[in-house]
């Protein structure tokens, strides 16, 4: 599992990357209320908003982490917006990306790394 | 997420009790104000509408008045404040010469003084105009001010001090509690049943660890406090209410009272009163609307409302918005042109989509409160 500064977490499987964000994020943002997610099959570029995500408090958005391919999103989000707080690392995945080189995931935050950017 | 400076940040008096209570805080009119506790909004919010939640609004500004000051104060705000009976409480806004609002205020009329609550954002600004405008006014500065609100609000308080079980909504009693005089009044602004009480500051955390000790009790933060005032439809300045709105539009012409406005027995006489009781009489450019957006995408604070899906020119904004926990459904409050059909769907543009939002009826949660 790989962490980028804005709180998503990636796990790759092939050329497939997984994007969610963290317990802390999910914690930060509160009851998840609204969550909107990017067409499949669209191509993004790294820094892209490409998810809207409500709380009760406040709107936010995850950026695409990464170039690639939306090739799958998690509609189960739509419907159960609440799912970011109750599993944000595991069933709360938001959506997957196809990527041309993965080695470009080297330069995220390890478990580790991330740990002290967040100050735990 | 960034991390704010909280260095200027004034500090409430019970500011180590929310840390105990894992409040997380954000800076609010320039004070360190718990947003949540570990419950989080939308449990605070649930709670508070089915037992009773306990906020700490201590920000708020705390100002009394000498006993003769209602017929001066009259000359400020619109309210029959000398149809005030003492031991009642009523609300009022401050209004400037255009028709707007300057602020919105709770006005006491006590045994010995007049007491005010004022909002935080305009502290300064109100204790100013106050003491432009008349003499012996005081802040109140050593005193704490807590609200208990929601339908087990009176047991809970009751359990302390069983003399508030017998006053109504908008009842104020000064009220003994261990030897500390609390200040209370049968209000709040939340919708629900519920009490405002303001508490030596000494004896603040004492008595805030008596009521949660109730376990119908449980603290709320300020984000809850604003999505339950929203369901109720209840105004928040800044928003619903500035300089550029009138009470009228805003939805508060009920506060302007009967012998206030014209053919009453003392009408007029407050700042604006030729624009806002021709408002009155023949309506204001624009009208306050509740909006219950379709779909579950939240229509916030400045999002502009459109009459068609398509084309044609704004009709209004929304001037609060967000999702309703009690409701499970994004609602929101807007302000519109006055021309616009009561019956007509409008549309919100989020984020360049124009989405449909239909006209309610405010508030969206029946109100609690005992009259």
């Amino acid at each position: 599992m790989k962490y980028t500064e804005d709180h998503e977490w990636l796990s790759l499987d092939g050329d497939i990357v997984t994007v969610g964000i963290t317990e802390y994020a999910a914690t930060q943002l509160g009851d998840v209320v609204f969550v909107e997610l990017p067409e499949i099959e669209t191509q993004v570029a790294k820094g892209d908003e490409i998810v809207v995500i409500e709380s009760v408090k406040a709107a936010s958005d995850i950026v695409a982490p990464i170039d690639g391919e939306i090739v799958e999103v998690n509609d189960a989000l739509v419907a159960n917006p609440a799912l970011v707080n109750e599993d944000p690392t595991g069933d709360a995945w938001f959506f997957r990306i196809k990527v041309d080189d993965p080695s470009l995931l080297d330069e995220f935050m390890d478990e580790d790394e991330y740990k002290d950017h967040i100050g735990e | 997420m960034a991390d704010t400076a909280t260095d200027s940040l004034t500090e409430l008096p019970l500011a180590g009790l929310h840390t105990e209570l894992g409040a997380k805080f954000v800076p609010f009119a320039g004070w360190n104000m718990p947003v949540q506790y570990s419950a989080g909004v939308m449990t605070e919010h649930l709670w508070t509408r089915d037992k009773a939640g306990l906020f700490d609004v201590s920000h708020m500004a705390q100002v009394r008045l000498p006993k003769g000051a209602l017929e001066g104060l009259e000359g400020l705000v619109p309210a029959d404040l000398l149809g005030l009976p003492e031991g009642r409480q009523r609300y009022g806004v401050f209004t400037n010469a255009a028709g707007g609002v300057l602020d919105d205020l709770m006005i006491a009329h006590r045994a010995a003084d007049v007491f005010l609550v004022v909002n935080a954002s305009r502290r300064a600004h109100g204790l100013a105009h106050l003491r432009a405008h008349l003499h012996g006014v005081e802040e109140v500065t050593d005193r704490a001010l807590l609200a208990l609100q929601g339908p087990l609000a009176e047991a809970a308080l009751a359990a302390l001090v069983p003399d508030v079980a017998a006053m109504r909504f908008m009842d104020v009693a000064v009220v003994d509690w261990q030897g500390a005089d609390l200040w209370i009044s049968r209000s709040g602004y939340t919708g629900e049943d519920g009490f405002e009480i303001s508490v030596p500051a000494a004896q603040a955390e004492g008595f805030a660890r008596a009521l949660l000790a109730d376990e119908r009790v449980a603290p709320v933060g300020l984000g809850a406090r604003d999505s339950l005032r929203l369901e109720a439809g209840l105004p928040l300045y800044g928003q619903e209410m500035d300089v550029g709105i009138s009470p009228v539009e805003a939805g508060q012409a009920w506060s302007i009272g009967k012998a206030r406005r014209a053919g009453g027995a003392r009408a007029g006489g407050f700042p604006g009163a030729d624009v806002i009781l021709d408002q009155i009489a023949h309506g204001a450019p624009n009208r306050r609307v509740g909006l219950s957006p379709e779909g579950r995408a939240p229509m916030r604070g400045e999002v502009t409302l459109y009459a068609t899906p398509e084309g044609g020119d704004a009709v209004g904004r929304i001037t609060s918005g967000g999702f309703g926990p009690t409701l499970g459904a994004p609602i929101a409050i807007g302000l519109i042109t006055a021309d616009t059909p009561a019956d007509a769907t409008l549309y919100g543009d989020v984020r360049g989509k124009r989405l449909p939002a239909r006209q309610v009826p405010l508030p969206f949660v029946p109100p609690g409160y005992k009259r």
